[in-house]
């Protein structure tokens, strides 16, 4: 029982995460469609808004998993 | 078009109604799933009178931890592992013997009776044994475990790497001043000028250069332990980078590198912000919060991501041996080679973000003021 509430945990926090990434990836395919010279610099801080989302959903995961084995 | 957002809000509160529903649903199935597995125990207990129907059953979260956490042998296949030697300080003194002696030779674990105690391998802790047979858990507090393990053992061998590839670029560094990079030089040059040019002179700016040897060797260490681990034979297969102390003590590194280097106006910025005077309490508990949480996210992210991965290849792995049918190889091969090839982008990508938000963190606090 610990188990499967640990696993809806993670669930819910990569439902979060997906739902991040994907505006992050979506906003800066547009910024680069609007100004493919910046294209680059776009990137860069793309990647880093989304390992920030991505590392809060982690945090979610790791709970999960801790919760998981703790439980059992 | 400009109703984009009005979508984009549907999407996500059904979405969050999809998750809601999935959640409820799931809590059913484990419901049910639990009275099942109570039935099907009496039958397994049933079957257990027939000695030949008795089969192991294939637990795949025991064996995914079994594979992802840090061992005191280095298991190769079969029976065959390298024994890793197991040091430990006890109140009486160093204990120094082959981890080879917990296990006899019908491959069944024992107790190993050393210079000053009887020590068991229990779930790779290592735990004195009283007079009475049972584990002296007083005495077992005492010991601590210096060990060489499977990722200390991984450890040396990235260190060993590392140590023979920089010193011989570095050599002919030495050697060719001024001439076109050759050979293994032209190989590395690439990764250093990134990291020079992407990383740290847009973050750090001007200072960037007595920071560039903490980056580098950040950047090198993660990356060749995360290929490393993404190998699954044996000069690779530990999980180093994700193992939790070791990214423990690399985020301490930064915590440290951070907050010595940090100027006048990063600690004003942290015990005099522009804020009415009733609010400082407040603000400083916040910013010494945020000193902490920061390299504490790069810890977990390294970790959990590292970890997840190694977790979700090994799940592939395990589904032939959850159906018990060579049928399912193939899908499960595909789907592996799939996620290694998504892992040696997340590998690259983990060493990029965690060398990236160390320079992000070391410009912010030696920027001057404007």
């Amino acid at each position: 029982m610990v188990g499967s509430i640990a696993a809806i945990g993670a669930g819910l926090a990569v439902i979060g995460a997906g739902i991040g990434i994907g505006q992050v990836g979506g906003k800066a395919m547009e910024g680069i469609a609007r100004q493919p010279e910046a294209a680059s610099k776009i990137q860069t801080a793309m990647i880093i808004a989304a390992a920030l989302v991505e590392g809060v959903a982690l945090f979610g995961v790791v709970v999960a998993l801790l919760g998981n084995n703790v439980g059992a | 078009m400009y109703f984009n957002c009005i979508f984009n809000f549907k999407k996500i509160s059904l979405s969050a109604v999809f998750a809601l529903f999935f959640a409820f649903f799931t809590l059913q199935a484990q419901a049910q799933d639990s009275i099942d597995s109570a039935s099907s125990v009496e039958k397994m207990v049933v079957k257990e009178d027939h000695p030949e129907h008795h089969e192991e059953k294939f637990d795949p979260t025991v064996t995914i931890l079994e594979h992802i956490s840090d061992t005191h042998d280095w298991h190769l296949w079969g029976h065959t592992s390298i024994h890793l030697p197991v040091i430990l300080y006890t109140p009486a003194g160093l204990e120094f013997f082959s981890s080879g002696n917990f296990l006899n030779e019908h491959h069944e674990s024992v107790d190993y009776t050393g210079k000053y105690n009887t020590y068991r391998n229990e779930e790779e802790h290592i735990r004195v044994i009283g007079a009475d047979g049972k584990v002296d858990e007083q005495a077992s507090a005492k010991v601590i475990d210096f060990s060489i393990t499977k990722n200390v053992a991984a450890l040396f061998i990235a260190v060993f790497i590392i140590l023979v590839m920089f010193i011989g670029v570095a050599k002919t560094y030495k050697k060719r001043v001024g001439k076109a990079p050759k050979g293994f030089q032209s190989v590395v040059e690439p990764f250093i000028v990134f990291v020079r040019d992407d990383i740290a002179r847009p973050n750090i700016g001007y200072k960037y250069e007595r920071f560039m040897p903490l980056l580098l060797t950040i950047f090198f260490f993660i990356w060749i332990n995360n290929l490393l681990g993404l190998i699954p034979i044996f000069p690779g297969g530990a999980n180093v980078t994700g193992n939790i102390a070791v990214t423990f003590v690399l985020s301490a590194m930064v915590l440290i590198v951070v907050n010595v280097k940090g100027n006048k106006y990063y600690w004003s910025h942290i015990f005099k912000p522009d804020v009415p005077f009733w609010l400082l309490p407040i603000m400083w508990v916040v910013e010494i919060i945020g000193i902490i949480s920061k390299p504490f996210a790069l810890m977990i992210r390294l970790f959990a991501n590292i970890t997840a991965g190694h977790i979700i290849v090994l799940s592939l792995i395990s589904l032939i041996f959850i159906f018990k049918t060579l049928a399912i190889a193939p899908v499960s091969i595909a789907f592996v080679l799939f996620m290694d090839v998504l892992e040696l982008l997340v590998a690259f990508l983990q060493a990029f973000i965690f060398t990236m938000l160390t320079a992000l963190f070391i410009g912010s606090a030696v920027e001057e003021h404007h």
